[in-house]
């Protein structure tokens, strides 16, 4: 039976983990490397690196961070944050990340989905989706959730699913930060509304919030960031909760 | 020990190498006729689509040299699936070293296109699966499958049962990616690397172990 993924989200700026990080038996907390070998250690799924960097010089050390990270990790990654090319997603895949999410750049030029899929192939192209209910209906965000769009959050997921995208990374912007759970209705509803997985994201606060998202919000991924960071919820205690809920996940 | 990695137009090419200098072994990338044949082991990858890839290796002669290799060779992924004998995806004839068609995953409220995520290995047979457990968990990305068939090494069931490890003789395939299967996929990494390059494989037909999609 296929399972249901646990997702730990890093975020990157210069080559380093941002988030404050309190890990014990880590040399350097602020190596991404450590982290991301720490987690798959802890039976993480997968990865997303999200890199928050703005400069030119601080983007290249991206590449050089997919590389190590890929060499020494054995789940997959997705590397996301400012991916605007052909050119940009080439250099990270030949560095051996498995996928890369794009946000901004596909609402300003949706055919740049089209492009990736057929360049690359659909299974590598995951479209980040950050939404917000304004105005009494849920809209698309651009800018780190901080710019509305005119496109309607499930109709756009409709549309970058007949792009080509092979994933949809949905990070609510109304429930991030909240730690009082994911959106589950917006989450069911495009679950439902498309066939490629989707990955909630936004509001992560306890194990019984990712039973909810796996169960109510039909979700096929669930991805948090700080409450892994701050250890306030352990990986191997998650999977462990989520199996005496019925919730098929991956046990070693 | 000589270890080639087929070089073409397959996207998990870095990983696969790097899985393997995690192993210890450093592989060589080629699409030379005669490093490829002096290999003691050849690993085939793949991903991308299954067309594109067929031209590209017709293009370099490599559908030729693959199907008539006497060492042990892996295939992953869409690997697998160029070494069955056609696919659906643009209806692509492939190397025909299985006699298995591919067909695409049809779509349903519970089952989503592509088969994303980690999924468990049953019927485990043969020596790429040594040591590990019925259900042992490996990483899928895929849209596309081989039906079952009497070369089924272990299957995975996802809408129906698939083959997720082939074998035949000095062939083997994988449709999920053992570089990014953790320890499992470590182990059945491992596993074909010590597999010894002139032992005669016997072929695994285990009818009792397969029956054939309709």
């Amino acid at each position: 039976m296929l399972t249901k993924r646990i997702i730990p989200c890093l975020d990157i700026k210069d080559g380093t983990t941002v988030k404050g990080v309190n890990f014990l038996n880590l040399r350097e907390a602020g190596d991404p490397v450590e982290l991301a070998r720490f987690y798959a250690e802890q039976g993480a799924d997968e990865l997303v690196f999200l890199d928050i960097t703005a400069t030119v010089e601080g983007r290249k050390t991206l590449v050089e961070l997919v590389r190590r990270v890929a060499y020494a990790i054995n789940i997959p990654f997705t590397v996301g944050g400012g991916i605007g090319s052909i050119a940009d997603v080439s250099a990270l895949l030949r560095a051996g990340a498995d996928k890369v999410s794009i946000n901004s750049a596909a609402v300003r030029n949706p055919d740049l989905v089209n492009q990736l899929a057929r360049e690359f192939g659909s299974q590598c192209v995951v479209v980040a989706i950050d939404t917000r209910f304004i105005s009494g209906e849920h809209r698309v965000h651009t800018h780190g959730g901080r710019q509305p769009t005119e496109l309607r959050t499930v109709a756009w997921a409709k549309e970058v699913e007949a792009r080509g995208a092979g994933e949809i990374l949905l990070t609510s912007m109304d429930t991030d930060g909240t730690k009082n759970g994911f959106a589950l209705e917006l989450t069911a509803r495009i679950s439902a509304d498309v066939s490629i997985p989707i990955v909630a994201s936004g509001g992560a606060g306890t194990m019984r919030h990712f039973e909810e998202v796996f169960t109510t919000g039909r979700a096929d991924a669930a991805l948090a960031a700080s409450i892994f960071h701050f250890k306030e919820i352990a990986l191997p205690e998650l999977k462990a909760f989520l199996k005496e809920k019925h919730i098929a996940v991956r046990m070693d | 020990m000589k270890t080639v990695i087929i070089q073409y137009n397959a996207g998990n090419i870095q990983s696969v190498t790097y899985a393997l200098e995690r192993l210890g072994v450093s592989a060589l990338l080629t699409d030379d006729e005669a490093e490829i044949r002096s290999a003691d082991r050849v690993i085939f990858p793949g991903v991308g689509e299954a067309s594109t890839a067929m031209r590209y290796l017709r293009e370099r002669g490599l559908h030729r040299i693959l199907p008539t290799l006497t060492q042990p060779v892996l295939g992953v992924c869409l690997g697998l699936q160029l070494m069955c004998t056609h696919s659906e995806e643009n209806e692509t004839d492939c190397l025909n070293i299985f006699d298995i068609r591919v067909k695409k995953f049809v779509a349903d409220p519970v089952h989503k296109v592509p088969h994303m995520g980690w999924n468990g290995l049953v019927h485990l047979r043969g020596a790429l699966t040594n040591g590990l457990a019925e259900g042992a968990f490996v990483y899928f990305v895929h849209s596309y499958y081989a039906e079952l068939s009497p070369y089924t090494a272990a299957q995975t069931d996802y809408v129906h049962p698939f083959s997720a490890v082939l074998q035949k003789g000095n062939f083997y395939a994988t449709q999920f990616h053992p570089e990014k299967s953790g320890q499992a996929g470590a182990r059945i990494l491992q596993n074909f690397l010590e597999i010894s390059p002139n032992a005669a494989q016997k072929v695994l037909i285990k009818p009792d172990l397969w029956e054939v999609n309709s």
